[in-house]
Protein backbone atom coordinates (compact mmCIF):
# COMPACT_ATOMS: atom_id res chain seq x y z
CA UNK A 1 0.00 0.00 0.00
CA UNK A 2 1.64 3.31 -1.39
CA UNK A 3 0.65 6.25 0.95
CA UNK A 4 1.35 9.01 -1.43
CA UNK A 5 1.21 12.81 0.14
CA UNK A 6 -0.96 14.92 -1.97
CA UNK A 7 0.33 18.78 -2.21
CA UNK A 8 -3.25 19.77 -1.70
CA UNK A 9 -4.67 17.02 0.30
CA UNK A 10 -1.88 15.48 2.62
CA UNK A 11 -0.80 12.01 3.15
CA UNK A 12 -3.68 9.60 1.80
CA UNK A 13 -3.75 6.21 0.38
CA UNK A 14 -2.92 4.48 -2.64
CA UNK A 15 -6.41 3.56 -3.44
CA UNK A 16 -7.40 7.32 -3.75
CA UNK A 17 -5.21 7.52 -6.62
CA UNK A 18 -4.79 6.77 -10.78
CA UNK A 19 -1.18 6.41 -12.10
CA UNK A 20 -1.12 8.69 -15.24
CA UNK A 21 2.55 8.14 -16.92
CA UNK A 22 6.04 9.38 -16.79
CA UNK A 23 6.84 12.94 -17.27
CA UNK A 24 8.19 14.73 -19.27
CA UNK A 25 6.43 13.65 -22.19
CA UNK A 26 6.04 16.16 -24.67
CA UNK A 27 3.26 16.00 -27.57
CA UNK A 28 5.43 16.38 -31.16
CA UNK A 29 3.80 18.87 -33.29
CA UNK A 30 3.05 20.23 -35.94
CA UNK A 31 1.24 17.27 -36.47
CA UNK A 32 1.89 18.06 -40.39
CA UNK A 33 5.28 17.60 -39.75
CA UNK A 34 5.64 14.24 -37.38
CA UNK A 35 7.38 11.28 -38.45
CA UNK A 36 5.49 8.15 -37.91
CA UNK A 37 8.77 7.16 -35.51
CA UNK A 38 8.40 10.36 -33.55
CA UNK A 39 5.01 9.71 -33.08
CA UNK A 40 5.46 5.68 -31.79
CA UNK A 41 8.23 7.13 -29.28
CA UNK A 42 5.47 9.82 -28.09
CA UNK A 43 2.43 7.43 -28.03
CA UNK A 44 4.54 3.99 -26.88
CA UNK A 45 8.54 3.86 -26.25
CA UNK A 46 9.08 5.04 -22.45
CA UNK A 47 11.91 4.94 -20.18
CA UNK A 48 10.23 2.46 -17.58
CA UNK A 49 13.13 2.85 -15.49
CA UNK A 50 13.60 0.16 -12.51
CA UNK A 51 14.51 3.00 -9.75
CA UNK A 52 13.30 6.76 -9.72
CA UNK A 53 11.28 8.29 -11.74
CA UNK A 54 8.80 11.05 -12.12
CA UNK A 55 5.39 10.56 -13.10
CA UNK A 56 2.20 12.13 -13.22
CA UNK A 57 -0.89 11.03 -10.70
CA UNK A 58 -4.38 11.88 -10.53
CA UNK A 59 -6.62 12.38 -6.98
CA UNK A 60 -9.58 10.98 -7.94
CA UNK A 61 -10.87 10.28 -4.90
CA UNK A 62 -10.08 13.24 -3.46
CA UNK A 63 -9.24 16.95 -4.99
CA UNK A 64 -9.41 15.36 -8.49
CA UNK A 65 -6.05 17.28 -9.59
CA UNK A 66 -2.93 15.91 -11.37
CA UNK A 67 0.51 16.06 -9.76
CA UNK A 68 3.89 15.39 -10.01
CA UNK A 69 5.37 12.13 -8.05
CA UNK A 70 9.34 11.26 -7.46
CA UNK A 71 9.10 7.18 -7.29
CA UNK A 72 11.19 4.54 -6.87
CA UNK A 73 10.13 1.38 -8.79
CA UNK A 74 12.06 -1.04 -7.26
CA UNK A 75 11.05 0.16 -3.65
CA UNK A 76 8.11 1.89 -3.71
CA UNK A 77 9.77 4.55 -2.28
CA UNK A 78 7.94 8.31 -2.43
CA UNK A 79 10.83 11.14 -2.95
CA UNK A 80 9.24 14.36 -2.79
CA UNK A 81 5.59 15.32 -4.52
CA UNK A 82 4.93 18.60 -6.36
CA UNK A 83 2.43 20.78 -7.63
CA UNK A 84 1.85 20.70 -11.48
CA UNK A 85 2.63 24.18 -12.36
CA UNK A 86 5.56 23.84 -10.06
CA UNK A 87 8.95 23.49 -11.94
CA UNK A 88 9.66 19.39 -12.12
CA UNK A 89 11.37 18.15 -8.91
CA UNK A 90 15.02 16.96 -8.95
CA UNK A 91 15.60 13.26 -8.55
CA UNK A 92 18.28 12.85 -6.10
CA UNK A 93 20.44 9.86 -6.45
CA UNK B 1 22.17 -49.16 -1.30
CA UNK B 2 25.93 -50.09 -1.45
CA UNK B 3 26.32 -47.06 0.25
CA UNK B 4 23.67 -47.49 2.98
CA UNK B 5 26.02 -51.05 3.89
CA UNK B 6 29.80 -49.66 2.99
CA UNK B 7 29.69 -46.38 3.84
CA UNK B 8 32.52 -45.32 1.70
CA UNK B 9 33.87 -41.89 0.83
CA UNK B 10 36.20 -42.67 -2.06
CA UNK B 11 33.18 -44.62 -3.19
CA UNK B 12 31.01 -41.09 -2.60
CA UNK B 13 33.13 -38.81 -4.30
CA UNK B 14 33.56 -41.16 -7.21
CA UNK B 15 29.80 -41.67 -7.56
CA UNK B 16 30.56 -37.19 -7.39
CA UNK B 17 32.49 -37.36 -10.07
CA UNK B 18 30.52 -39.80 -12.74
CA UNK B 19 27.24 -37.34 -11.93
CA UNK B 20 28.12 -34.66 -13.49
CA UNK B 21 30.31 -36.54 -16.47
CA UNK B 22 26.56 -38.32 -17.32
CA UNK B 23 24.07 -35.47 -16.58
CA UNK B 24 23.76 -35.28 -20.10
CA UNK B 25 23.27 -39.00 -20.80
CA UNK B 26 20.63 -39.81 -18.03
CA UNK B 27 16.67 -39.82 -19.23
CA UNK B 28 13.77 -40.79 -17.09
CA UNK B 29 11.92 -43.73 -16.97
CA UNK B 30 10.23 -46.29 -15.18
CA UNK B 31 13.16 -48.56 -15.29
CA UNK B 32 14.94 -45.51 -14.04
CA UNK B 33 13.16 -44.82 -11.20
CA UNK B 34 13.18 -48.01 -10.12
CA UNK B 35 17.46 -48.73 -10.10
CA UNK B 36 16.71 -45.22 -8.38
CA UNK B 37 14.53 -46.14 -5.65
CA UNK B 38 17.16 -49.47 -5.08
CA UNK B 39 19.77 -46.81 -4.13
CA UNK B 40 17.66 -44.71 -2.30
CA UNK B 41 17.70 -42.00 -4.88
CA UNK B 42 20.80 -40.81 -3.75
CA UNK B 43 22.39 -41.14 -7.14
CA UNK B 44 20.57 -39.26 -9.29
CA UNK B 45 22.76 -37.58 -11.74
CA UNK B 46 22.87 -33.42 -12.04
CA UNK B 47 20.00 -32.16 -14.56
CA UNK B 48 22.52 -29.91 -15.92
CA UNK B 49 26.51 -28.94 -15.04
CA UNK B 50 28.07 -25.11 -13.78
CA UNK B 51 30.02 -24.34 -16.58
CA UNK B 52 32.74 -22.11 -16.45
CA UNK B 53 31.56 -19.35 -19.41
CA UNK B 54 34.14 -19.62 -22.42
CA UNK B 55 34.81 -15.91 -23.57
CA UNK B 56 33.48 -16.51 -27.23
CA UNK B 57 30.07 -18.40 -27.88
CA UNK B 58 27.57 -17.90 -31.21
CA UNK B 59 25.05 -16.45 -29.40
CA UNK B 60 24.46 -15.27 -25.83
CA UNK B 61 20.98 -15.70 -24.42
CA UNK B 62 19.86 -13.35 -21.29
CA UNK B 63 17.64 -14.47 -19.09
CA UNK B 64 17.46 -18.45 -17.96
CA UNK B 65 13.50 -18.59 -17.84
CA UNK B 66 11.59 -20.40 -19.56
CA UNK B 67 11.80 -18.46 -22.84
CA UNK B 68 15.65 -18.10 -22.60
CA UNK B 69 16.04 -22.17 -22.18
CA UNK B 70 13.62 -22.88 -24.52
CA UNK B 71 15.47 -20.60 -27.06
CA UNK B 72 18.86 -22.20 -26.53
CA UNK B 73 16.93 -25.80 -26.49
CA UNK B 74 15.59 -25.45 -30.24
CA UNK B 75 18.90 -23.34 -31.27
CA UNK B 76 20.62 -26.31 -30.61
CA UNK B 77 17.79 -29.05 -31.76
CA UNK B 78 16.33 -26.99 -35.15
CA UNK B 79 19.66 -25.25 -35.97
CA UNK B 80 22.29 -26.92 -34.81
CA UNK B 81 23.82 -24.18 -32.89
CA UNK B 82 25.42 -25.50 -29.47
CA UNK B 83 27.82 -22.96 -29.05
CA UNK B 84 25.36 -21.11 -26.69
CA UNK B 85 25.14 -19.66 -23.29
CA UNK B 86 22.26 -18.81 -21.45
CA UNK B 87 23.09 -16.55 -18.78
CA UNK B 88 20.69 -15.98 -16.01
CA UNK B 89 21.34 -13.42 -12.78
CA UNK B 90 19.47 -15.98 -10.65
CA UNK B 91 18.57 -19.49 -10.60
CA UNK B 92 16.93 -20.65 -13.44
CA UNK B 93 13.10 -20.06 -13.88
CA UNK B 94 13.31 -17.63 -10.52
CA UNK B 95 11.57 -15.07 -12.36
CA UNK B 96 8.40 -15.25 -14.31
CA UNK B 97 8.29 -18.40 -14.85
CA UNK B 98 8.54 -19.64 -11.39
CA UNK B 99 5.91 -16.91 -10.52
CA UNK B 100 3.09 -17.38 -13.13
CA UNK B 101 -0.29 -19.52 -12.67
CA UNK B 102 0.85 -22.47 -15.05
CA UNK B 103 -2.06 -21.82 -17.39
CA UNK B 104 -1.76 -22.72 -20.79
CA UNK B 105 -4.52 -22.41 -23.25
CA UNK B 106 -4.12 -20.96 -26.78
CA UNK B 107 -7.80 -19.05 -26.80
CA UNK B 108 -6.79 -16.16 -28.29
CA UNK B 109 -8.90 -13.83 -31.03
CA UNK B 110 -6.60 -12.35 -34.11
CA UNK B 111 -5.04 -15.03 -36.50
CA UNK B 112 -1.57 -14.07 -36.08
CA UNK B 113 -2.33 -14.33 -31.68
CA UNK B 114 -4.15 -17.89 -32.20
CA UNK B 115 -1.66 -19.66 -34.95
CA UNK B 116 1.05 -18.63 -32.40
CA UNK B 117 -0.10 -19.86 -29.40
CA UNK B 118 -2.07 -22.31 -30.67
CA UNK B 119 1.51 -23.94 -32.11
CA UNK B 120 2.72 -23.29 -28.38
CA UNK B 121 0.30 -25.53 -26.90
CA UNK B 122 0.74 -28.13 -30.15
CA UNK B 123 4.56 -27.78 -28.66
CA UNK B 124 3.57 -28.35 -25.08
CA UNK B 125 1.89 -31.24 -25.87
CA UNK B 126 4.77 -33.04 -27.22
CA UNK B 127 6.67 -31.73 -24.26
CA UNK B 128 7.34 -34.42 -22.17
CA UNK B 129 8.11 -36.97 -24.78
CA UNK B 130 10.45 -34.17 -26.56
CA UNK B 131 12.64 -33.46 -23.24
CA UNK B 132 12.45 -36.79 -21.67
CA UNK B 133 10.82 -34.79 -18.41
CA UNK B 134 7.49 -34.74 -17.13
CA UNK B 135 5.93 -31.07 -17.58
CA UNK B 136 2.83 -32.50 -16.04
CA UNK B 137 0.57 -30.91 -18.45
CA UNK B 138 -2.80 -31.47 -17.37
CA UNK B 139 -5.46 -30.66 -20.19
CA UNK B 140 -8.77 -30.33 -17.96
CA UNK B 141 -10.29 -27.03 -19.47
CA UNK B 142 -10.16 -23.80 -19.74
CA UNK B 143 -13.24 -22.08 -19.10
CA UNK B 144 -14.12 -18.18 -19.29
CA UNK B 145 -17.56 -17.60 -17.65
CA UNK B 146 -19.86 -15.01 -19.07
CA UNK B 147 -22.11 -13.08 -16.32
CA UNK B 148 -24.40 -10.77 -18.77
CA UNK B 149 -26.06 -10.79 -22.03
CA UNK B 150 -23.09 -8.34 -23.15
CA UNK B 151 -20.78 -11.10 -22.19
CA UNK B 152 -22.38 -14.27 -23.72
CA UNK B 153 -21.99 -11.82 -27.35
CA UNK B 154 -18.72 -11.47 -26.43
CA UNK B 155 -18.15 -15.02 -26.10
CA UNK B 156 -19.89 -16.04 -28.99
CA UNK B 157 -17.86 -13.93 -31.53
CA UNK B 158 -14.69 -14.79 -29.63
CA UNK B 159 -15.49 -18.77 -30.57
CA UNK B 160 -16.56 -17.67 -33.89
CA UNK B 161 -12.68 -16.45 -34.11
CA UNK B 162 -11.56 -19.38 -32.50
CA UNK B 163 -13.32 -22.20 -34.40
CA UNK B 164 -12.32 -19.83 -37.92
CA UNK B 165 -8.78 -20.07 -36.55
CA UNK B 166 -9.09 -23.59 -36.34
CA UNK B 167 -8.87 -23.59 -32.23
CA UNK B 168 -10.84 -25.60 -29.93
CA UNK B 169 -13.39 -24.05 -28.18
CA UNK B 170 -17.40 -24.48 -27.57
CA UNK B 171 -20.34 -21.98 -25.97
CA UNK B 172 -21.51 -23.61 -23.38
CA UNK B 173 -25.01 -22.66 -21.53
CA UNK B 174 -25.72 -21.70 -17.92
CA UNK B 175 -26.90 -25.11 -16.90
CA UNK B 176 -23.48 -26.81 -18.51
CA UNK B 177 -21.20 -24.32 -16.79
CA UNK B 178 -22.84 -25.42 -13.29
CA UNK B 179 -21.73 -29.23 -14.42
CA UNK B 180 -18.64 -27.84 -14.39
CA UNK B 181 -18.29 -25.11 -11.61
CA UNK B 182 -21.42 -26.73 -8.79
CA UNK B 183 -19.51 -24.62 -5.90
CA UNK B 184 -20.13 -21.06 -8.80
CA UNK B 185 -22.46 -18.63 -6.42
CA UNK B 186 -25.64 -19.09 -8.56
CA UNK B 187 -28.24 -18.17 -5.85
CA UNK B 188 -30.43 -15.03 -7.36
CA UNK B 189 -28.80 -12.90 -5.50
CA UNK B 190 -25.32 -13.54 -7.02
CA UNK B 191 -23.77 -10.19 -7.97
CA UNK B 192 -22.43 -11.87 -11.13
CA UNK B 193 -24.84 -14.32 -12.18
CA UNK B 194 -23.59 -16.87 -14.12
CA UNK B 195 -25.53 -17.15 -17.91
CA UNK B 196 -23.06 -19.31 -19.71
CA UNK B 197 -19.05 -19.45 -20.73
CA UNK B 198 -16.94 -20.93 -23.33
CA UNK B 199 -14.56 -23.57 -23.27
CA UNK B 200 -11.47 -24.55 -24.37
CA UNK B 201 -11.23 -28.42 -23.32
CA UNK B 202 -7.20 -28.56 -24.51
CA UNK B 203 -6.45 -25.32 -22.07
CA UNK B 204 -5.40 -26.67 -18.68
CA UNK B 205 -2.08 -26.08 -16.49
CA UNK B 206 1.54 -27.27 -15.91
CA UNK B 207 4.68 -27.86 -13.66
CA UNK B 208 6.41 -24.37 -14.25
CA UNK B 209 9.40 -25.47 -12.45
CA UNK B 210 9.47 -28.56 -14.78
CA UNK B 211 9.22 -27.03 -17.99
CA UNK B 212 12.32 -24.30 -16.91
CA UNK B 213 14.43 -27.44 -15.78
CA UNK B 214 13.25 -29.65 -18.86
CA UNK B 215 14.19 -27.45 -21.30
CA UNK B 216 17.92 -26.51 -19.26
CA UNK B 217 18.15 -30.37 -19.29
CA UNK B 218 17.75 -30.94 -22.90
CA UNK B 219 19.40 -27.80 -23.93
CA UNK B 220 22.43 -28.80 -21.51
CA UNK B 221 22.73 -32.52 -23.12
CA UNK B 222 22.83 -30.27 -26.15
CA UNK B 223 25.92 -28.54 -25.30
CA UNK B 224 24.47 -25.47 -24.59
CA UNK B 225 26.28 -23.54 -21.40
CA UNK B 226 23.61 -23.12 -18.73
CA UNK B 227 25.12 -20.46 -16.65
CA UNK B 228 23.46 -19.20 -13.01
CA UNK B 229 24.27 -16.26 -11.17
CA UNK B 230 25.92 -14.31 -13.81
CA UNK B 231 24.33 -10.76 -13.84
CA UNK B 232 24.65 -8.61 -17.34
CA UNK B 233 26.04 -5.42 -15.89
CA UNK B 234 26.57 -3.33 -19.23
CA UNK B 235 26.93 -4.39 -23.22
CA UNK B 236 30.36 -4.49 -24.79
CA UNK B 237 30.44 -2.04 -28.30
CA UNK B 238 32.52 -2.14 -31.39
CA UNK B 239 31.60 0.74 -33.14
CA UNK B 240 27.74 0.79 -33.13
CA UNK B 241 27.74 -3.09 -32.99
CA UNK B 242 26.98 -4.71 -29.70
CA UNK B 243 29.55 -8.03 -29.60
CA UNK B 244 29.32 -9.18 -26.52
CA UNK B 245 28.33 -8.33 -22.24
CA UNK B 246 29.89 -7.67 -19.47
CA UNK B 247 29.05 -9.71 -16.56
CA UNK B 248 29.58 -10.94 -12.72
CA UNK B 249 31.68 -13.39 -14.33
CA UNK B 250 33.68 -11.69 -16.98
CA UNK B 251 33.29 -10.52 -20.38
CA UNK B 252 31.38 -13.14 -23.01
CA UNK B 253 31.60 -12.32 -26.68
CA UNK B 254 29.07 -13.27 -28.98
CA UNK B 255 27.88 -11.83 -32.66
CA UNK B 256 24.47 -12.51 -31.18
CA UNK B 257 22.72 -11.52 -27.64
CA UNK B 258 19.37 -12.68 -27.67
CA UNK B 259 17.30 -10.30 -24.33
CA UNK B 260 14.53 -13.02 -23.11
CA UNK B 261 14.10 -10.72 -19.62
CA UNK B 262 10.74 -9.89 -19.68
CA UNK B 263 10.12 -7.19 -17.32
CA UNK B 264 13.52 -6.07 -16.91
CA UNK B 265 13.30 -5.22 -20.53
CA UNK B 266 13.69 -1.81 -20.75
CA UNK B 267 16.15 -2.21 -18.29
CA UNK B 268 19.04 -3.46 -20.70
CA UNK B 269 17.80 -1.98 -23.10
CA UNK B 270 18.57 1.40 -21.58
CA UNK B 271 22.27 -0.44 -21.23
CA UNK B 272 22.44 -0.82 -25.14
CA UNK B 273 21.11 2.70 -25.59
CA UNK B 274 17.71 2.13 -26.65
CA UNK B 275 14.06 2.10 -25.23
CA UNK B 276 11.35 0.16 -25.58
CA UNK B 277 6.94 0.14 -26.07
CA UNK B 278 7.73 -1.70 -22.08
CA UNK B 279 5.73 -1.11 -19.01
CA UNK B 280 6.79 -3.03 -15.97
CA UNK B 281 4.20 -4.30 -14.36
CA UNK B 282 3.93 -6.43 -10.69
CA UNK B 283 1.46 -9.28 -11.36
CA UNK B 284 0.60 -10.82 -8.47
CA UNK B 285 -0.73 -14.29 -7.55
CA UNK B 286 -1.45 -16.43 -4.58
CA UNK B 287 -2.63 -20.33 -3.39
CA UNK B 288 -4.67 -21.21 -0.86
CA UNK B 289 -4.36 -24.06 1.96
CA UNK B 290 -5.02 -27.41 0.33
CA UNK B 291 -7.97 -29.15 0.11
CA UNK B 292 -9.79 -31.98 -1.32
CA UNK B 293 -10.51 -31.95 -5.50
CA UNK B 294 -13.78 -29.25 -5.46
CA UNK B 295 -12.18 -27.56 -8.98
CA UNK B 296 -11.72 -29.43 -11.93
CA UNK B 297 -10.95 -26.69 -14.52
CA UNK B 298 -9.32 -23.52 -14.72
CA UNK B 299 -11.87 -21.34 -14.28
CA UNK B 300 -12.03 -17.40 -15.61
CA UNK B 301 -15.10 -14.76 -14.77
CA UNK B 302 -15.13 -12.10 -17.05
CA UNK B 303 -16.45 -9.79 -14.77
CA UNK B 304 -13.63 -9.67 -12.10
CA UNK B 305 -10.87 -10.99 -14.23
CA UNK B 306 -10.28 -13.15 -11.56
CA UNK B 307 -9.06 -17.22 -12.22
CA UNK B 308 -8.18 -20.19 -10.37
CA UNK B 309 -7.17 -23.76 -11.03
CA UNK B 310 -6.02 -26.31 -8.37
CA UNK B 311 -2.87 -27.63 -7.96
CA UNK B 312 -1.81 -31.51 -7.74
CA UNK B 313 -1.38 -30.59 -4.30
CA UNK B 314 -5.04 -29.41 -3.26
CA UNK B 315 -4.11 -25.77 -3.39
CA UNK B 316 -6.20 -22.91 -4.95
CA UNK B 317 -3.99 -20.98 -7.38
CA UNK B 318 -5.77 -17.44 -7.65
CA UNK B 319 -5.11 -14.51 -9.86
CA UNK B 320 -6.18 -11.36 -11.05
CA UNK B 321 -5.49 -7.82 -12.84
CA UNK B 322 -2.11 -6.01 -12.67
CA UNK B 323 -0.88 -3.84 -10.22
CA UNK B 324 -2.46 -0.28 -11.35
CA UNK B 325 1.28 1.63 -11.16
CA UNK B 326 4.46 0.38 -12.78
CA UNK B 327 6.69 -1.77 -10.56
CA UNK B 328 9.90 -3.72 -10.35
CA UNK B 329 9.21 -4.51 -6.63
CA UNK B 330 8.10 -8.41 -6.84
CA UNK B 331 6.31 -8.50 -4.46
CA UNK B 332 2.80 -6.76 -5.26
CA UNK B 333 0.41 -4.44 -3.27
CA UNK B 334 -2.08 -5.33 -1.11
CA UNK B 335 -4.97 -2.92 -2.22
CA UNK B 336 -4.87 -5.48 -5.93
CA UNK B 337 -4.44 -8.36 -3.14
CA UNK B 338 -7.73 -7.15 -2.14
CA UNK B 339 -9.98 -6.79 -5.10
CA UNK B 340 -8.82 -9.90 -6.21
CA UNK B 341 -10.16 -11.92 -2.87
CA UNK B 342 -13.12 -10.12 -3.69
CA UNK B 343 -13.67 -11.17 -6.68
CA UNK B 344 -13.16 -14.90 -5.97
CA UNK B 345 -15.21 -14.53 -2.98
CA UNK B 346 -18.98 -13.19 -4.81
CA UNK B 347 -17.86 -16.03 -7.52
CA UNK B 348 -16.98 -18.96 -4.88
CA UNK B 349 -18.71 -18.00 -1.23
CA UNK B 350 -18.05 -21.19 0.14
CA UNK B 351 -14.06 -20.28 -0.53
CA UNK B 352 -14.07 -17.57 2.24
CA UNK B 353 -12.80 -19.89 4.99
CA UNK B 354 -9.37 -20.94 3.23
CA UNK B 355 -6.52 -19.02 3.82
CA UNK B 356 -3.87 -18.13 1.74
CA UNK B 357 -0.33 -19.83 2.24
CA UNK B 358 1.83 -17.68 -0.24
CA UNK B 359 1.33 -14.46 -2.36
CA UNK B 360 4.23 -13.50 -4.69
CA UNK B 361 4.01 -10.97 -7.75
CA UNK B 362 6.49 -11.22 -11.11
CA UNK B 363 7.41 -8.46 -13.24
CA UNK B 364 5.76 -8.66 -16.26
CA UNK B 365 6.88 -6.63 -19.29
CA UNK B 366 3.51 -5.17 -20.84
CA UNK B 367 2.85 -3.46 -24.32
CA UNK B 368 0.14 -1.76 -25.41
CA UNK B 369 -1.31 -4.44 -27.98
CA UNK B 370 -0.78 -7.43 -25.63
CA UNK B 371 1.03 -8.76 -28.20
CA UNK B 372 4.74 -9.91 -28.03
CA UNK B 373 7.95 -8.58 -29.44
CA UNK B 374 10.15 -11.01 -31.50
CA UNK B 375 12.17 -9.06 -32.89
CA UNK B 376 16.32 -7.68 -33.88
CA UNK B 377 16.88 -4.88 -31.95
CA UNK B 378 17.27 -0.94 -32.79
CA UNK B 379 20.38 -1.67 -31.81
CA UNK B 380 22.98 -3.77 -34.04
CA UNK B 381 23.74 -7.20 -32.48
CA UNK B 382 20.81 -7.34 -30.01
CA UNK B 383 17.74 -9.56 -30.40
CA UNK B 384 14.48 -9.42 -28.45
CA UNK B 385 11.99 -12.06 -27.29
CA UNK B 386 9.24 -9.48 -24.75
CA UNK B 387 6.19 -7.90 -24.49
CA UNK B 388 4.63 -11.45 -23.26
CA UNK B 389 2.92 -9.33 -20.50
CA UNK B 390 0.78 -11.33 -18.42
CA UNK B 391 0.76 -14.58 -20.51
CA UNK B 392 4.45 -15.54 -21.02
CA UNK B 393 4.51 -19.22 -19.41
CA UNK B 394 2.12 -20.46 -22.24
CA UNK B 395 3.79 -19.26 -24.58
CA UNK B 396 7.31 -20.37 -23.70
CA UNK B 397 7.86 -23.65 -26.44
CA UNK B 398 6.76 -21.33 -29.41
CA UNK B 399 8.15 -18.20 -27.84
CA UNK B 400 11.46 -20.36 -27.83
CA UNK B 401 10.99 -21.59 -31.53
CA UNK B 402 10.20 -18.90 -33.29
CA UNK B 403 13.38 -16.71 -31.65
CA UNK B 404 15.62 -19.25 -31.86
CA UNK B 405 14.41 -19.28 -35.68
CA UNK B 406 15.17 -15.68 -35.98
CA UNK B 407 18.07 -15.58 -34.22
CA UNK B 408 19.62 -18.34 -36.60
CA UNK B 409 18.12 -17.20 -39.97
CA UNK B 410 18.22 -13.29 -39.30
CA UNK B 411 14.23 -13.62 -40.97
CA UNK B 412 11.09 -13.71 -38.67
CA UNK B 413 9.40 -17.37 -38.55
CA UNK B 414 6.43 -17.45 -40.29
CA UNK B 415 4.03 -17.46 -37.04
CA UNK B 416 5.79 -14.34 -35.45
CA UNK B 417 6.20 -11.95 -38.66
CA UNK B 418 3.67 -9.55 -37.07
CA UNK B 419 5.32 -9.30 -33.70
CA UNK B 420 7.62 -7.27 -34.74
CA UNK B 421 8.86 -3.56 -33.13
CA UNK B 422 8.46 -1.42 -36.52
CA UNK B 423 4.12 -1.78 -36.13
CA UNK B 424 4.42 0.35 -32.93
CA UNK B 425 5.54 3.42 -35.76
CA UNK B 426 3.20 1.64 -38.60
CA UNK B 427 0.22 1.21 -37.04
CA UNK B 428 -0.03 -2.58 -37.50
CA UNK B 429 -0.83 -3.37 -34.00
CA UNK B 430 -2.20 -6.84 -33.19
CA UNK B 431 -4.47 -5.57 -30.35
CA UNK B 432 -5.16 -8.83 -28.59
CA UNK B 433 -8.15 -8.49 -25.98
CA UNK B 434 -8.06 -11.51 -25.74
CA UNK B 435 -4.25 -12.04 -24.02
CA UNK B 436 -5.63 -11.32 -20.83
CA UNK B 437 -8.32 -13.73 -20.88
CA UNK B 438 -10.76 -11.18 -19.81
CA UNK B 439 -12.61 -8.05 -21.78
CA UNK B 440 -10.27 -4.91 -21.02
Amino acid sequence: MLRIPCPWCGPRDEPEFRWGGEVPLVRPGPPQAVTESAWAEYLFMRDNPKGLVRERWLHTLGCRQWFIVVRNTATHEIQATSALGDPLPEIRP
Amino acid sequence: MRRLWLPNYTYVYTMTHIRTEQSAAMRFSALALARNAASFHENWPQLWRSPTPQSRYDVIIVGGGGHGLATAYYLAKEHGISKVAVIERGWLGGGNTGRNTTVVRSNYFYPESAHFYDFALRLYEGLSRELGFNVMLSQRGMLTIGHSAHHLELLARWVNALQLNGVDGELLNADQVREWLPLLNNSAAARYPLRGGLLQRRGGIARHDAVAWGYARAADALGVDVIQNCEVLGFIRDGERIVGVETTQGQLRAPKIALAVAGHSSVLAAKAGFRLPVTSYALQAFVTEPVKPVLSCVALSMATGVYLSQSDKGELVVGGGLDLYPSYAQRGNLPTLQGVVAGLLELFPCFSRLRLLRQWAGIVDVVHDSTPIIDKAPVSGIYLNCGWGTGGFKAIPGGGFVFAHLLATDRPHKLAEGFTLKRFASGALIDEAAAAGISH
